[in-house]
């Protein structure tokens, strides 16, 4: 197997161990809009990262996902914009403003549709020392605010009056999307980073029984769509990020077409 | 009464610059069973959560006895669809107990049946079941229950209220709960607050409800239907549901 293609499927596999958790937290808290404003917000911390040329974007895309995922839990708690609203405002006002501050770089070469799309097939070692270094912090964080961050997910007040610290857990959960933002802009691109994270959560529902096999289903939905998107993308020339998304789809529609039997029980 | 659970003085609550509680003095002791009565917007809710500390107070104190855990019945639960969950795996997230004594607790209220059903296939009336007995199993000193009775039919309502009436005799914990409905929960209460975002009146529920604030607040139809519920119905059940004889529950309307 030539290296690149085996550095691809790591990538991709890596980014799928936290992202089948964390979006079917993102499912079950209605919070898919929320994904995809830190996702489109990550091309400003491109641009941020390129301004002031730090070497490696990764770090700057972080900074600027952990930043406006603080600024957003700040903004739900002080406006009384609609969440829907005030979502699609930043999730679109960010990626315009992105596009723009990237344009200003013209003395840099950048590959803008490699990060709209992904660019998994260019993945480098340094790429996959980053994503499996988020993805054990993010796992080992997602598993000790599990059962919190459930409790915070069936009823906030509930939670708050047995106790649960639900400020800290939020705000840990918002930086654990942050992580799993930055992972992924290398494997499916900035505009899909939502489609990887709910649409295998989405077709783990109809089999899943508990909230963690929903999770745990999701990781092998993702997986599936990474092998089956990169042979997609081998087999026919498609491109990679994109594929991946298309098998994650067609896996969830024939999810939605099985006789369901988690429902009823 | 030096043993309060909650002491709560001069509790203000504003949303949008309007005063939803003005001035409202509470107390629940050890054991006492307290009611929150009052009209839609009244408030009782938004008191419950400032007493809980889910609500910013504006004015006046919360004193909550050290040590006191507290089972908290929120009004409503809705479980996003996407969630799979089983009434068991619900009820562990209230926190870890030995398994006899969680199943005890189950039987009691009645949810033995169901643990295994997810949470999305149970009746409004189960839930509400549900949720009591996940505010018991933290072996609470203070239960907080909002609104316990909605969605439960008539006749489950009477059942629900002997049911957190037997609780509180079983484990002497202080109990403050939200009904609209003061002749329901009138055997099963110590005392009344009527809300109206202030406090109309307080006391025992027979003296409440014959208090001219509480007649002025639901109006004569339904201060009357009160007298008539007794006369009408206590050939049958007496106020706490047992069956007495004919001429018995008079003495109450």
């Amino acid at each position: 197997m030539d290296e690149f293609i085996l550095y691809a499927l790591l990538a991709g596999l890596g980014v799928t161990f936290i992202a089948g958790p964390l979006g079917s937290f993102i499912l079950w808290r209605r919070m898919a809009f929320f994904g995809d404003t830190l996702a489109h917000t990550s091309l400003l911390g491109v641009a941020l990262g390129l301004m002031l040329g730090i070497a490696d974007l990764t770090i700057g895309v972080i900074v600027i996902c952990v930043g406006a995922a603080a600024f957003l839990v700040l903004l739900q708690h002080r406006t009384r914009l609609g969440n829907d609203a005030l979502l699609g405002i930043l999730s679109h006002g960010t990626l315009a403003v992105g596009l723009v501050a990237v344009s200003f770089m013209d003395n840099v070469q950048l590959d803008l549709i490699g990060f709209l799309f992904g660019d998994i097939l260019a993945v480098t070692l340094t790429d996959l020392a980053w994503i499996y270094g988020t993805t054990a912090i993010s796992i080992l964080v997602l598993l000790k605010i599990w059962q919190p961050l459930l409790s915070i997910t069936i009823h906030e007040d509930l939670a708050r009056a047995e106790g649960v610290k639900v400020t800290e857990t939020n705000l840990l959960f918002m930086i654990l999307i942050a992580l799993v933002v930055a992972a992924a802009m290398k494997v499916v691109g900035i505009l899909l980073i939502a489609a990887l994270l709910i649409v295998p959560a989405s077709a783990a529902r109809h089999y899943a029984k508990t909230p963690e096999q929903m999770a745990a289903i999701a990781v092998v939905v993702g997986s599936i769509s990474v092998i089956g998107g990169l042979g997609l993308s081998l087999g026919y020339d498609t491109p990679a990020g994109p594929s991946i998304v298309v098998i994650a789809l067609v896996l969830f529609l024939m999810s939605a077409l099985v006789p369901s039997v988690s429902r009823q029980s | 009464m030096s043993n309060f659970l909650i002491d709560a003085q001069g509790v203000s609550v504003k949303a949008d610059g309007r005063l939803i509680i003005d001035q409202v003095d509470l107390t629940v002791s050890e054991g006492e069973i307290v009611t929150l009565i009052g009209p839609n917007g009244a408030g009782k809710t938004t008191l419950i959560k400032s007493v809980l500390g889910l609500r910013k107070l504006s004015h006046g104190s919360v004193n909550i006895r050290p040590q006191t855990v507290i089972g908290y019945m929120p009004q409503s639960l809705s479980v996003d669809p996407n969630l799979p969950l089983t009434v068991r795996r619900f009820i562990g997230l209230a926190g870890k107990m030995e398994r006899g004594r969680r199943s005890s607790v189950l039987d009691e209220v009645g949810v033995l049946p169901i643990v295994d059903s997810s949470i999305h296939d149970i009746s409004g009336g189960e839930m509400q079941r549900v949720l009591l007995a996940r505010a018991l199993l933290r072996d609470p000193d203070l239960l907080v229950l909002d609104e316990p009775a909605q969605a439960v039919d008539v006749n489950g309502q009477a059942e629900l209220y002997q049911l957190i009436s037997a609780i509180r005799a079983e484990r002497g914990c202080g109990v403050l709960m939200v009904s609209h409905d003061l002749h329901l929960v009138m055997s099963a209460t110590d005392k009344v607050l009527c809300l109206n975002n202030h406090l109309c009146c307080v006391g025992h529920p027979e003296v409440v409800s014959k208090d001219p604030n509480y007649v002025a607040l639901f109006g004569p139809q339904v201060a009357d239907s009160l007298a008539l519920y007794h006369h009408h119905h206590d050939h049958e059940h007496a106020v706490d549901g047992h069956i007495v004889a004919d001429h018995e529950g008079h003495s109450h309307g």
